[in-house]
């Protein structure tokens, strides 16, 4: 049963122990309380580095830029009560977002749980819904196991953060220490080998269609299963789209790649889905943001599901083929069968799909329009960022206009090298988890995409960064306001920009802060500066950089689909629809 | 809107009964009855849940359900195809006019008096829901001073049991 057993150590000890144990490196957190007890053998620790953030949530976010940066399972640490319920945030993102993470709190002592004690919250009651699996831990014998079996769920099936709540008497008292090398968990067993039969009927369906699409999700990702795809697009000749998650699990630069579908997607992406025979639906779930109204979406497709998660298959939308599995070992099997199928001489017909697609593409391609009044285009900075950093480097993004940008306009060659908050929309999400991404993958250059509202609510972590020789790049596009809400203020509320004005241009003045913070300031506010500001901050590997682009107001996100409508009403740019003929069934 | 009853295999570890309910509240589902208590396996618990959901929604619960990790097996009993029971005690207001007539409804129903004042009587009811609410149409011009009812427990008719695999296991794409 166990690998090791040493007598008489502490709880704290052992929950140190089984970190190493499982494998983890690297963490983020902030002591308090009733954690205290962990912090001091964590400082003897010789193979755990723990990166001191400035609050709880930088921690959270941080411990998914690192999963994601490296397909491992993240690791926060927080003590109980306000430390706690500030990884609520990141915790509930993770969720949303399928990301492995494995959170640590310290809990009052175990026999003041229920009294209302100094720093007490019931986080694992708080969490509940927002976690994979969480546990209370109040015997120090039940640390290793209870670490042992989160890394496990966190990290397997469908990723997600699992917190482990562990009381301060626990961590104090004596126990023997036994890390459990087999995983008993009978009601836990995700399905990772797809139903074959299943899979043939997929492959059936994929050769007799005539106007099918690949609608990927960040699933594929997940999975490491961008060679298999590339493969599955290449042997079949098939459009792709990948959704706001996906993004960079199929190369951008491919021919057959129609971009991101949803509301802010391409019109070739959401025309493709809108008039698809089949979508061939590789770990995506059916989002609000990329369905529009449902009942609308893809009006005239048979749907084939393919998801580790057996909840997610008919949750939004019906599928004719489920498979439940692993991404990777589905799209591997109905390689095969499509193989077979192409053997006895069948091929896809899709020559017409094709020309109705490359019709679409080429009248309305994404763009944007410059601004004529001597503005920087926030669309323009950002495609920048994307052409001078190059495919290797990570982006993160806060939430809101810059993110849709960012998600639009940089091209994605490479898998993980694009994080966002897509599920929750937590803004502030860019700079942690940049932090994170950096310590996972220290080699690589990451820039987060920020917005200048998103930067004020997690900035702190500057500090964390300069301090602990984490070099990440921010780029602020510094629109002066809430730009996604102004947008929608402007869009559907009469242009009324009520609590939008964030004054940025005044305060905070963002090259000051960085330079308070020990990074690098920069400032770009001419289009002539752009590509001068960008090389300089590519430059400057010693500390953070913080650029400051101060970019126009007015600049909005197009194409939009608005929020409950049917993708059919998707628009170009304002009052402006793509001329297809809707609810056509040929 | 139909009704179904589930039994849900669960780990006994604290907290199970708060994370299945909170996935009905959180996902937008109404129980109408849950039962909970020991079974023949020690260490496992056993649900019985009454909803009311159409088919799909029905799907959508068993599959969250099953995601939740101290849940083993969930199983959907069909009424034809198994016993199920309510228990209910209440608290009838008697006089000397009226308690032969309300003994002679405990007979007929086959309840059973458990307790005996000269104001009321306690009766025991077990039943599936239709017998105990006819039983409380029948009593009700008496006067119910006090009533409680439980959830309802289920098993499946027939020599199976719900550990193996012959009942209709409610997921099928799993």
């Amino acid at each position: 049963m166990s690998t090791e057993s040493t007598s008489s150590i502490t709880g704290a000890e052992s929950l140190v122990r089984s970190l190493e144990h499982a494998g983890v490196t690297d963490l983020f957190g902030i002591p308090g309380g009733a954690i205290l007890p962990a912090y001091d053998p964590l400082m003897d620790s010789k193979k755990l580095r723990h990166i001191l953030v400035r609050h709880e949530q930088g921690a959270g976010h941080a411990a998914q830029g690192y999963a994601l940066a490296t397909n491992r399972v993240g690791v926060c640490m927080a003590t109980s009560g306000p430390g706690a319920t500030n990884l609520v945030t990141p915790i509930a993102d993770a969720y949303m977002d399928s990301v492995a993470m494995v959170a640590i709190t310290g809990q009052v002592p175990s026999a003041a749980i229920g009294t209302d004690a100094f720093q007490e919250a019931d986080i694992r009651g708080i969490t509940m819904p927002i976690t994979k699996h969480n546990y209370l831990v109040t015997n120090a014998a039940d640390i290793s196991r209870a670490i042992a079996e989160a890394f496990h769920i966190a990290g397997t099936g469908r990723p997600g953060p699992v917190l482990v709540d562990i009381s301060k008497d626990a961590l104090q008292a004596s126990t023997d220490f036994v890390w459990p090398t087999n995983i008993d968990l009978p009601g836990y067993n995700p399905v990772t080998k797809p139903n074959s039969k299943q899979v043939k009927e997929a492959a059936k369906l994929i050769m007799e269609s005539r106007k099918p699409v690949f609608y990927v999700g960040g699933g594929v990702i997940k999975a490491q299963a961008a060679k298999e795809l590339y493969e599955l697009a290449e042997l079949t000749g098939i459009p792709v789209v990948t959704t706001l998650m996906a993004r960079g699990a199929f190369p951008d630069s491919h021919r057959q790649h129609l971009g991101m579908p949803g509301m802010h997607g391409t019109v070739a992406a959401v025309g493709a889905l809108q008039k698809s025979d089949l979508l061939i639906t590789l770990a995506a779930r059916f989002d609000d943001r990329v369905t529009g109204r449902l009942d609308s979406f893809a009006p005239f497709a048979a749907v084939i599901h393919a998801d580790i998660d057996p909840a997610e298959i008919g949750k939004n939308r019906e599928a004719d083929v489920p498979i439940v599995g692993d991404v990777k070992e589905t799209i591997i099997e109905l390689i095969a069968a499509i193989k077979a199928e192409m053997k006895s001489g069948k091929r896809i017909e899709q020559d017409a799909w094709w020309a109705e697609l490359n019709q679409m593409r080429t009248t309305y391609p994404l763009g944007y329009d410059l601004p004529n009044d001597g503005s920087v285009s926030p669309q323009l900075v950002i495609q920048r960022l994307g052409q001078i950093s190059g495919p290797e480097t990570i982006f993160t993004s806060g939430v809101g206009q810059h993110q849709m940008w960012a998600a639009q306009f940089i091209d994605y060659e490479v898998p993980g090298t694009w994080m966002n908050s897509g599920g929750l929309g937590t803004m502030g999400f860019a700079v942690p988890a940049a932090m994170g991404a950096k310590v996972g993958a220290p080699d690589k250059t990451v820039w987060a995409i920020d917005g200048d509202g998103c930067f004020q609510m997690t900035n702190q972590e500057l500090a964390t960064c300069a301090i602990n020789d984490i070099p990440i790049k921010v780029g602020i596009i510094n629109n002066q306001s809430l730009g996604m809400v102004r947008q929608w203020q402007t869009l559907f509320y009469n242009s009324r920009y009520s609590n939008t004005d964030l004054q940025t241009h005044r305060i905070p003045d963002f090259v000051k802060l960085a330079d308070a913070y020990g990074c690098h300031g920069l400032r770009c506010e001419s289009p002539d500066q752009i590509d001068a500001v960008i090389e300089k901050a590519m430059s400057l590997n010693d500390a953070p950089v913080v650029v400051d682009f101060s970019v126009h107001k007015d600049a909005m996100v197009w194409p939009m689909v608005s929020a409950g409508a049917s993708n059919d009403e998707i628009k170009y740019a304002r009052d402006l629809a793509p001329d297809w003929e809707r609810g056509d069934a040929e | 809107m139909s009704r179904h009853t589930l039994s849900v295999l669960v780990e006994d570890q604290p907290g199970v009964l708060a994370r299945v309910a909170a996935l009905f509240s959180r996902r937008g589902f109404n129980i109408e009855s849950l039962a909970v208590g020991p079974t023949e396996i020690e260490g496992v618990s056993r649900m019985t849940i009454a909803i009311n959901v159409d088919k799909l929604p029905l799907e959508q619960v068993t599959k969250q359900l099953n995601k939740l990790i101290n849940v083993l097996k969930i199983v959907e009993l069909e009424p034809s195809a198994s016993v199920q029971r309510e228990l209910l005690l209440v608290k009838v207001k008697v006089d000397k006019d009226s308690r032969s007539s309300v003994l002679e409804t405990v007979q007929l129903f086959r309840a059973k008096v458990v307790d005996v004042s000269t104001d009321a009587l306690v009766i025991e009811v077990t039943g599936n829901s239709d017998k105990l609410d006819a039983f409380l149409r029948s009593v009700e011009p008496y006067g119910i001073k006090e009533l409680v009812q439980s959830g309802m427990v289920a098993v499946g008719r027939g020599d199976k049991s719900i550990t193996e695999r012959s009942l209709r296991v409610a997921d099928k794409t799993a």
